[in-house]
């Protein structure tokens, strides 16, 4: 006979991707489940260390009609990102010139101070590149014709590489965007190591602080749909514009009827 | 002021009593990271040696975090009970050291002491003191905060129920929430960190947390946790809450990067006791810490993550908090490298918390893109239990779905129960014997797919 007390409540488990009803030999896990988690766990560990397909990305970003540029951070290797989320957070010199040759082949660059454009699009593979590689192509789809409707101007997107959160800032500044939108790769989860978080911040510069953001996180195959993250940042979008601010101070209110993944998870770091 | 050290051969300088600290820290990524960590391993311990020769009563004249701007130093200062400091006043940090570990250090003596202990000085002795030494002096101490149960008596162990969904699905959470009471979890609270910032999800996440613990008259407290500034406004729109959250640190710069002052935190306080929900005591603040947010944030003024952690135990201290946890391994490897850095914070911090008379609980956890695993958060929840820890998660499977980091599960309190024997919460014990789901001896009785809990909160028989 098996030592294993199962759960009389195994039915719960469809309800939530928590691990619910797992039984237990006397206090303890049982080795099915016990040996699960080790797997999950080795997959998670092995996800963080896959590079970006950077080539793949762009490809599927300009087939939704979208120019790309690529620039890297000033993280050298992905342990040197694991360590320095400074250099994560800066443009590489190669990058920052990237940069600059674009805003300098701007036809008419617009008056000192003001904007170029309406929004900056960062795609950045963060700690989980297969988030990136899965669900940034697809949500931007999903913006496009958003996008279009609100008649916002875009820069190219620009895919990133050892990218923190706030490289957007960076990013954003450098080409003169009156917001920046960071679409990352977040910590992966045992449950969900392709969770896409989009992160957005009004009139982007170097320095802002993680209070001055909204995010939309969780966005994944059992997460948050890309239809519902897509309104969701246009709705932010279109307050922060009007408001001219984000962060802590923009509370989403956008009430739709599907309730949705808004705000940075308690004490998060951004990736 | 310049603290100077000879070591043998070598003489060491440190700049001011920051610089002291840092360097005598424990070695960690966070510090080497802000480029402030002891340069050697020699100059690391002849730092420790340096501070301990250092009066306690530095501290109160050298801030190591200026007065003049920062309301987080200013609150430390400005509320320092002299009266409490007087027994350890003529100490030095070393000779406070073996004043805790001895025998003229009794849980009264703690107690008394807490206000007159600022953050600094406990960060410092902390420094000074090897793993063995923290559990010791923190399980002397005594910390008893109550809502609608008592957190913290000599001898328990609470568990915060974490039922997060990465939907703030209502099914999924209760599920969750099933799940864990039937494992005899939830005495510190019932706790949801929202996917959701939007405040009609949070008022019926609220909703929802109020329905099952009146419904089975559950002694124990829910929380959403949100911004404060969110919780205010939803005590302001009438939603059920319980408990006022929020994430704190050491610094002003810091907490402002969070989007909250003292001020806020103030009105959080009163907003939360206007309603006046508790029925045993009024202790409603709920904060989370960590080491390197400060950092994080990039607020450290030079300042170790170590010490500036006990400093937002000094902002904490401050809102007669019922609950207040470092979420220790959840910020990652560039500032807690590995397990065993990990290991050593959970136990600083713990024992900085409990010094300063905090109900200090523990997040004991560790991110996928760290050099940890279960088993060393097995080492932690062990040792943490037996330094008397106030209370640890209860995450499903130890797999948080929302937030994506590994904890401790409902089976973990089991174990710890059974190998050092920590009780819960004194009315929540009584409620789990009551609703048959614990024997007389607090262990697990056995299952029926027909108890109440099942039928009232999933409409089935599962």
């Amino acid at each position: 006979m098996s030592a294993v007390v199962p759960d009389p409540w195994a039915r719960l488990a469809a309800l939530t991707p928590a691990r619910i009803a797992l039984g237990r030999v006397g206090a303890s896990l049982p080795t099915g489940e016990a040996l699960r988690f080790a797997l999950a766990h080795a997959r998670a560990r092995d996800a963080v260390h896959v590079p970006l397909d950077v080539e793949q990305v762009a490809t599927a970003i300009r087939a939704e009609g979208f120019q790309t540029l690529s620039v890297a951070s000033a993280a050298p290797s992905r342990p040197a990102y694991l360590v320095r989320p400074d250099l994560g957070r800066r443009l590489s010199d190669d990058g920052r010139a990237a940069l600059r040759a674009w805003a300098s082949s701007r036809p008419e660059p617009p008056p000192a101070g003001e904007p170029r454009c309406d929004l900056a699009i960062v795609v950045a593979d963060g700690l989980s590149s297969a988030a990136t590689q899965a669900h940034a192509a697809p949500l931007l789809a999903c913006l496009r014709p958003l996008i279009a409707r609100e008649g916002w101007t875009t820069a190219p997107v620009v895919v990133a590489t050892q990218a923190r959160v706030a490289l957007g800032d960076a990013i954003g500044e450098a080409m003169g965007a009156r917001a920046v939108a960071v679409l990352i790769g977040e910590r992966p989860g045992l449950s969900a190591p392709d969770s896409l978080g989009v992160y957005l911040t009004f009139a982007p510069r170097v320095g802002r602080s993680d209070g001055e953001r909204n995010c939309i996180s969780n966005i994944h195959g059992a997460g948050l749909p890309l239809t519902t993250a897509a309104t969701r940042l246009v709705w932010l979008l279109r307050e922060a514009f009007v408001r001219r601010l984000t962060g802590v101070a923009l509370k989403d209110e956008s009430d739709l009827a599907l309730v949705g993944a808004e705000n940075a998870p308690t004490l998060s770091r951004p990736p | 002021m310049v603290y100077r050290q000879s070591a043998g051969q070598s003489s060491f300088v440190f700049a001011d009593l920051a610089d002291l600290m840092a360097k005598a820290t424990p070695l960690r990524s966070g510090d080497r990271l802000a480029g402030i960590g002891a340069g050697s391993a020699e100059e690391r311990v002849a730092a420790a040696m340096c501070l301990a020769d250092v009066p306690l009563k530095r501290f109160l004249s050298e801030a190591v975090v200026p007065y003049e701007t920062d309301e987080v130093t200013r609150l430390i200062v400005d509320g320092h009970d002299a009266a409490a400091f007087a027994p350890v006043a003529h100490l030095t940090v070393g000779g406070f050291r073996d004043w805790l570990l001895s025998d003229a250090a009794p849980s009264e003596a703690l107690a008394a002491l807490a206000p007159g202990l600022m953050p600094e000085m406990v960060a410092a002795v902390s420094k000074l003191m090897r793993n063995q030494d923290l559990v010791l002096v923190a399980r002397k101490c005594r910390v008893a905060t109550r809502f609608r149960s008592t957190i913290g008596l000599p001898g328990t162990m609470a568990v915060r129920l974490q039922p997060n969904h990465p939907t703030d699905d209502a099914a999924g959470i209760t599920a969750s929430i099933v799940d864990g009471l039937l494992y005899g979890c939830g005495d510190a609270v019932i706790g949801i960190n929202p996917a959701s910032d939007n405040l009609t999800a949070l008022g019926d996440l609220l909703r929802l947390l109020d329905d099952v613990i009146h419904r089975f008259a559950i002694p124990t407290q829910g929380c959403v946790l949100t911004h404060v500034t969110s919780s205010i406004a939803l005590i302001e729109a009438g939603a059920p809450v319980d408990l006022v959250f929020q994430s704190i640190a050491g610094t002003q710069a810091a907490n402002r990067s969070f989007g909250i002052d003292l001020a806020v935190l103030r009105e959080g306080l009163a907003a939360g006791r206007s309603l006046g929900r508790g029925t045993i005591g009024d202790n409603l603040m709920y904060f989370e810490t960590g080491q390197g947010s400060a950092l994080s944030a990039d607020a450290h003024h030079g300042v170790d993550q170590q010490t500036l952690e006990a400093r937002a135990y000094g902002v904490a201290r401050a809102f007669e908090p019922l609950l207040v946890n470092s979420v220790v391994g959840f910020i990652g490897p560039e500032y807690l490298y590995d397990g065993k850095q990990i290991i050593r914070a959970g136990l600083e911090d713990h024992f900085c918390g409990k010094l300063l008379g905090l109900p200090l609980g523990m997040d004991i956890c560790y991110t996928n893109h760290a050099e940890a695993d279960q088993d060393d958060m097995d080492t932690l929840l062990t040792l943490l239990a037996v330094a008397g820890v106030a209370f640890v998660m209860g995450v499903p499977g130890a797999d948080d779905v929302m937030l994506n980091y590994q904890s401790t599960s409902f089976h973990d309190q089991l174990y710890v129960r059974e190998v050092v024997g920590c009780r819960r919460a004194p009315e929540f014990e009584a409620w789990l014997r009551q609703m048959g789901i614990t024997g007389e001896d607090g262990r697990l009785a056995g299952r029926s797919g027909r108890h109440p809990l099942l039928l009232g909160l999933t409409g089935e028989a599962a």
